[in-house]
C-alpha cells in the first residue's frame, strides 16, 4: 500500500466516522423529545412512545382544565416581566461595570455569581419568604419576578459584559466628542452593538422562568395566578397516576412559545453567547 | 466612576435597611381578643386545602366550590351578615403543601379555615402556629352538638397534649389486601384470615410458585416515603407488641426486640424472593404497586381504604388506569395479624394504624367566631354527607357513616372491625423530620442485603442523635 | 435590587446556619444557637460526604468532560457541515436547552421508565430500569443532554475567530487534525475555554435538576449536594442544618471560581 492510499483510506475513514458522529448526536438529542411530538396526539397517552394515532382528543382536555390555560397567560406575565428587567439592569450594570476601572470590580461580579447559585437553592426560601411577605408582595406575581431578577441577574451581568468588552471604545469615544450623555451613549451607541448578546439573555431569563416550579409555588397561593410549570404538577389523578393525555398536551402547549421565541431571536439576531475575541 | 460608587453605595443601604427592616418581623399581631370583629356586616373568609379542581382531589375542591361556600354565604346573608368565602385550592406534593402552610403561618398569614394532615397537628402546635380551639374561638366551642357524633378514636387525630385543635375529617385503616384469583390459583382460600406473620410468609410461598408474580408488597424504603412508615412498618411493629413513641414512658423505639423483628420479617420477604426489592427503590414504586396489583400481578398487598376507594374502584372515569371492575369479587381483604397471636400492642391478636386529616383555624383570622361557625357547617351532616357526592368514605361523624358505609363491605369492616384496634402516629415534629426517615432508611438497609443487626443499630444511632440518649428505648 | 433579592437572603442563610432551626416543632418557636455544630456535623455526617463525592463525579464527568468536550466537538464538526445539517443539529442541541424543566422531566421518564420506556423498546433490554441500576450514569448523561448547548455555542463563536489563513498553513505543513487543534486552535480558544468551564460547573454544581429525574436515589446513590440540601431543609424541616451546607456549597464554589480565575489570571500574563 502506497502511503498516499493510506492517506485515502483514512480519510475516508474519518469521513465516515464524522457523518457517524452527526448522526449519533442528531439522535441523541432528538430521541427523547419524540414522546413529546407524538404522545399528544395519541388515543391511548401513556409512557410508551404511541403508535401513529391521531386525535384532538387532549387538548379539549386541556380548554376544559380550568386552570391551564389561564396559566399560560400568568407564565407570561413572568417570564416577559422578568425578562424586561434582567436586560435592563443587566445591560446597565454590565456597561457600567465594563467602562469604569474600580479595584475590586471582577471580585464583586463573582462574589454576586456565587451568591445567585445559594439563592436558588431550598434552604433561602425562608427568608425569601418572609421578606416578600413583609413587603406586601405576597400572592402576586410581581413578588415572584422580582426574586427571579434577582438570582438571574448576575450570571445576565457576566455573559453581557463580555460583549461590552468587545466593543471599540472609539465608538463611543466619537459620540462623546459630540456631547452625548452617558445614557444616551448606552442607548444609541452602545445598545445597537451588543444587541445579540441583549436578545440571548432575554431568551435565556424567559427559558428560566418559565420552568421553573418550586417558586411561584411557594410565592404565589392562588392558583388562578399560578403559572402554567406549577399548574402542570396538578395533572395526576386520584390515586397518584399521571393523566397522560393532558400532560403531554400541555407540555407540547407550554413548549411552543419558548421554542418559537428561539426561532425568531435566533433569525433576527443570532444566537450567541461572545462577543467577539476574549481578551 | 463615581456612578459606581453611588450605585454600590445604594446596595449597601439597602441591604441595611433590609436587614433593620426584618428584624422587626419579630413583632407579630395581638390577637387575644377572641370576640374581634363578632358583629361585623362585612366579613371575608378563605378556605385553604391541598386539592384543586381538575386536578388533585377534585371531588373536595369542587365541594367547597360549589356546595360549602354557596350554601354558608345564603345561610349568613339570611342573619343579614355579608359573607365573602373564597377558596385557596393547591394541588401539590403534600411536603410542599406543609411547608407553605407553615411559611404562611410563620409570618401571621394564611388562610382562615384550613385542612391539614392530622400527622403535623402537633410539630405546628409546638410551632406556635396553631392554638387550641379553645383559646381561637373560646369555650363556646364545646357545645357544638357535633362533637357527640365523633368517636374518641377519631378525634385522636385532632387532639394534642390534651387539647382540641380542629375537626377531624374522616379516617382510614390499615388492612391487607389479596388477590382471589390468585389465590384460587396457589390452593388458598378466599376467606384468608393470616392469624399470624408466618402465615403471611407461608401464603407467600405458595403465591412464589405462580409465574410473574410477586406475591407480597409491604412497603419498604427511602423512596416510597411516608408509606413505608404508615403501610408497613409501624403496623408490623404494633403487631410485635410496641408503639414507636411511648407518650408514658416519653420514649422512642431504638434497637429493641420489636423493631429487630419487624426488621427480620422485612428480611424474609425481601430476600427470600417473596416481594420485589428493586420496586421498594422505585422513585413511582408505591404507584407502580397499585398499577400491577390492579392488574393482578400482586398476591397481597398491604395498603388503606383510599387504595380501595380511589385507586382500584371499578369506575373507570374516576380510577382511570387502575380501575377494577370485578374489584368487589377479586379483591379481599383481611386484618393485619400480630406476630403471633396475642402478641400485639396491649396483647391484641390484629393490629392497625390510622390517620386522617384536619380542619384547623388560624389562630390570626380576622374573624375567628365566623371561621368558627364556617367550620361547625362544614362538619354538619348534611355537609358531610353532600361531600362524599354519592360515593362511601368513613367520615368522622358516626351518623353519617351509619348511612352510608353499610352498602360497602370494605368501608364498613374497616369502621366495625379496624377502628376499634387501631392506633394513631405521634404527631411530633422530630417523628415527621427525623424518626420516620430512619424506618425507611432501616428498611431499605434490609431491602438491600444488610443484616437486620447492622440495619437496626444505624437506625437507633440516628434515632438517639436527634432525641438524645434519655428518650430511647434500647434492646 | 440585586442587594435585596440576592445578598439579603444570603446573609440570612448565613445566619440561619448558625442555629438549630426547623420549619415547625418546638426548635422553629424558640431557635437555639448552635455556633458551628452544624458545620461540623455536617462534615462528620456521611450521607454529606456522599452527596460530596457525587457532585464532584457528576460535575467532573458531565460538565467538564462531557458537555465541553461534545459542545466543542459538535461546533468542530459544524464548522465543515452544510446550513441544513448545522441549523438541524444545532436546533436540536437548543430545543434540549431551553424545553421547560418540568416538560423535560416527562420527557426522560417516558425515554427510561421500566416497562414502556422508548430506550427500553429501542435496545430490546426487556424492562431495566435505567434510573435504578446506574443512576449516577443517568444524571450524567442526562445532564449532557440538558446542558450541551452552552458549550456549543460558546465555542462556536470562539471557534469563528480563529484565523482560517492559520489552519491552512497549518494544514499546509502537514500536521494532522489532533495537531491542528493543540498547536492552531487551543492557543486562541483557551480564554473561551476556562469560562465556558467556570461557568458550566458552577451550574452543574448547583442543578437540582436531577431530583426530578431520581430523586436522589436508590439508597442515596444520586444524591448531590444540591438534592441533599433539599431532602434535609424541605423534607426533613431541618433549616438550619440545611443552610450550614449551602454555606458550605458556597464556599467549594468559591475555591472552584478562585482556581479558575488564577489559571486565567496566568495565562493573561503568558
Amino acid at each position: 500500500m502506497t502511503p498516499n492510499s493510506t492517506e485515502v483510506v483514512r480519510r475516508s475513514l474519518g469521513r465516515i466516522g464524522s457523518y457517524v458522529f452527526v448522526c449519533v448526536i442528531t439522535l441523541f438529542f432528538a430521541l427523547p423529545m419524540v414522546w413529546l411530538v407524538l404522545t399528544p396526539f395519541s388515543t391511548s397517552p401513556s409512557y410508551r412512545v404511541p403508535s401513529p394515532s391521531f386525535t384532538l382528543h387532549n387538548f379539549r382536555d386541556v380548554a376544559h382544565n380550568p386552570y391551564a390555560l389561564g396559566s399560560l397567560k400568568n407564565s407570561l406575565f413572568l417570564a416577559l416581566g422578568t425578562m424586561v428587567l434582567v436586560v435592563v439592569l443587566a445591560a446597565l450594570a454590565s456597561y457600567a461595570l465594563s467602562r469604569v476601572r474600580i479595584p475590586g470590580r471582577d471580585a464583586l461580579l463573582y462574589a454576586l455569581l456565587l451568591l445567585s447559585s445559594i439563592v436558588t437553592g431550598t434552604a433561602t426560601m425562608v427568608p425569601i419568604f418572609v421578606m416578600i411577605y413583609q413587603l406586601n408582595l405576597i400572592n402576586t406575581q410581581t413578588g415572584v419576578v422580582l426574586v427571579m431578577t434577582g438570582g438571574l441577574l448576575p450570571a445576565a451581568i457576566f455573559i453581557i459584559k463580555d460583549f461590552m468588552d468587545a466593543m471599540p471604545r472609539s465608538l463611543e469615544e466619537s459620540a462623546r466628542v459630540f456631547g452625548a450623555s452617558p445614557l444616551q451613549i448606552l442607548r444609541h451607541v452602545v445598545t445597537p452593538v451588543v444587541r445579540p448578546g441583549l436578545a440571548t439573555i432575554a431568551v435565556w431569563a424567559v427559558v428560566n422562568v418559565w420552568g421553573n416550579f418550586l417558586l411561584p409555588y411557594i410565592l404565589l397561593q392562588d392558583p388562578g395566578k399560578q403559572p402554567g410549570a406549577v399548574i402542570m404538577f396538578n395533572f395526576y389523578d386520584e390515586g397518584g397516576q399521571p393523566d397522560f393525555g393532558l400532560i403531554a398536551a400541555f407540555s407540547l402547549i407550554y413548549s411552543i412559545p419558548v421554542v418559537v421565541l428561539y426561532l425568531v431571536i435566533n433569525k433576527r439576531y443570532g444566537f450567541r453567547f461572545q462577543g467577539g475575541i476574549k481578551g | 466612576m463615581r456612578v459606581t460608587r453611588r450605585a454600590s453605595a445604594y446596595v449597601i443601604g439597602l441591604v441595611v435597611i433590609s436587614v433593620v427592616a426584618t428584624g422587626c418581623v419579630g413583632a407579630k399581631k395581638n390577637n387575644a381578643d377572641k370576640k374581634r370583629n363578632a358583629t361585623a356586616k362585612n366579613v371575608t373568609l378563605v378556605i385553604g386545602s391541598n386539592s384543586i379542581k381538575g386536578g388533585k382531589n377534585t371531588e373536595g375542591a369542587v365541594h367547597t366550590l360549589d356546595y360549602t361556600i354557596p350554601k354558608f354565604e345564603a345561610m349568613e346573608k339570611a342573619k343579614g351578615v355579608n359573607v365573602k368565602v373564597t377558596f385557596q385550592g393547591s394541588g401539590a406534593d403534600d411536603e410542599i403543601y406543609k411547608q407553605r402552610l407553615a411559611l404562611s403561618l410563620k409570618v401571621g398569614g394564611g388562610p382562615d379555615v384550613f385542612s391539614m394532615d392530622g400527622i403535623w397537628l402537633g410539630e405546628f402546635a409546638q410551632a406556635g402556629y396553631i392554638k387550641p380551639l379553645d383559646q381561637v374561638v373560646g369555650s363556646s366551642v364545646g357545645s357544638w352538638d357535633g362533637w357527640s357524633q365523633i368517636s374518641s378514636s377519631i378525634m385522636q387525630n385532632a387532639t394534642f397534649g390534651g387539647q382540641r385543635y380542629g375537626i377531624p375529617s374522616g379516617t382510614d385503616g390499615r388492612i391487607l389486601y389479596f388477590n382471589k384469583k390468585l389465590f384460587a390459583k396457589a390452593g388458598l382460600p378466599a376467606t384468608w384470615q393470616p392469624k399470624s406473620w408466618a402465615d403471611i410468609i407461608a401464603a407467600g410461598k405458595a403465591l412464589k410458585k405462580l409465574p410473574g408474580i410477586t406475591p407480597l408488597q409491604i412497603d419498604a424504603g427511602t423512596a416510597m416515603g411516608e408509606a413505608t412508615t404508615t403501610q408497613g412498618f409501624l403496623p408490623l411493629l404494633a403487631g410485635a407488641g410496641q408503639l414507636i413513641y411511648d407518650d408514658k414512658t416519653k420514649k422512642w423505639q431504638g434497637a429493641t426486640p420489636a423493631v429487630k423483628n419487624v426488621l427480620s420479617f422485612y428480611q424474609q420477604i425481601y430476600s427470600g424472593g417473596l416481594g420485589d426489592p428493586k420496586l421498594q427503590e422505585d422513585q413511582n414504586g408505591r404507584d407502580q404497586s397499585f398499577a400491577a396489583f390492579s392488574q393482578g400481578k400482586v398476591g397481597v398487598l398491604a395498603e388503606s381504604d383510599y387504595l380501595w376507594r380511589s385507586v382500584i374502584c371499578p369506575d373507570k372515569s374516576k380510577c382511570n388506569t387502575t380501575a377494577m371492575p370485578d374489584r368487589n369479587q377479586t379483591v379481599g381483604f383481611a386484618l393485619i395479624p400480630a406476630m403471633k397471636p396475642g402478641s400485639g400492642v396491649a396483647g391484641q391478636n390484629f393490629v392497625s394504624i390510622s390517620g386522617g386529616g384536619d380542619e384547623v383555624i388560624n389562630p390570626n383570622t380576622k374573624y375567628p367566631q365566623q371561621a368558627w361557625e364556617l367550620m361547625q357547617f362544614m362538619a354538619s351532616k348534611a355537609s358531610v354527607i353532600a361531600g362524599l357526592a354519592g360515593t362511601a368514605q368513613i367520615t368522622e361523624r358516626s351518623d353519617v357513616n351509619a348511612e352510608v358505609l353499610k352498602n360497602d363491605p370494605l368501608l364498613s369492616f374497616i369502621n366495625t372491625k379496624v377502628l376499634p384496634i387501631t392506633r394513631f402516629r405521634p404527631g411530633l415534629a422530630v417523628y415527621s423530620t427525623t424518626i420516620t426517615t430512619a424506618i425507611q432508611q432501616a428498611t431499605l438497609d434490609v431491602v438491600t442485603g444488610k443484616s437486620v443487626g447492622q440495619a437496626a443499630q444505624t437506625y437507633q444511632q440516628t434515632v438517639e442523635k436527634a432525641v438524645g440518649a434519655n428518650a430511647i428505648q434500647t434492646g | 435590587m440585586t442587594g435585596v433579592f440576592l445578598v439579603f437572603p444570603a446573609l440570612w442563610t448565613v445566619y440561619i446556619g448558625l442555629l438549630r432551626y426547623s420549619l415547625t416543632g418546638v426548635s422553629a418557636s424558640a431557635p437555639t444557637f448552635r455556633g458551628i455544630h452544624n458545620y461540623t456535623d455536617a462534615l462528620r455526617d456521611p450521607l454529606f460526604r456522599n452527596a460530596l463525592k457525587l457532585t464532584i463525579f457528576f460535575v467532573l464527568l458531565s460538565a467538564v468532560i462531557g458537555q465541553s468536550m461534545l459542545g466543542f466537538a459538535i461546533a468542530w464538526r459544524m464548522r465543515r457541515s452544510n446550513a441544513i445539517t448545522r441549523s438541524v443539529v444545532q436546533t436540536l442541541v437548543l430545543l434540549a436547552w431551553i424545553l421547560p424543566s418540568t416538560v423535560v422531566v416527562f420527557l426522560w421518564q417516558a425515554l427510561l421508565s421500566r416497562n414502556d420506556g422508548t430506550l427500553n423498546a429501542l435496545l430490546r433490554s426487556g424492562s431495566t430500569d435505567w434510573a435504578l441500576s446506574h443512576p449516577l450514569a443517568t444524571i450524567v448523561v442526562f445532564n449532557i443532554w440538558r446542558g450541551t448547548a452552552f458549550s456549543m455555542l460558546l465555542f462556536s463563536a470562539a471557534l469563528a475567530a480563529v484565523p482560517n489563513s492559520q489552519l491552512e498553513t497549518a494544514r499546509l505543513v502537514g500536521a494532522s487534525g489532533l495537531q491542528q487543534l493543540r498547536d492552531v486552535v487551543f492557543p486562541h480558544i483557551r480564554g473561551h475555554v476556562l469560562t465556558n468551564t467556570l461557568l458550566i460547573s458552577l451550574w452543574t454544581f448547583n442543578d437540582f435538576t436531577p431530583y426530578l429525574l431520581t430523586g436522589g436515589g436508590p439508597n442515596h446513590r444520586s444524591e448531590t449536594l444540591p438534592v441533599y440540601v433539599y431532602n434535609v431543609a424541605l423534607k426533613g424541616g431541618q433549616l438550619g442544618f440545611g443552610s450550614a451546607i449551602s454555606l458550605i456549597m458556597l464556599l467549594i464554589n468559591l475555591v472552584v471560581a478562585l482556581f479558575y480565575l488564577r489559571l486565567l489570571r496566568e495565562r493573561r500574563r503568558a
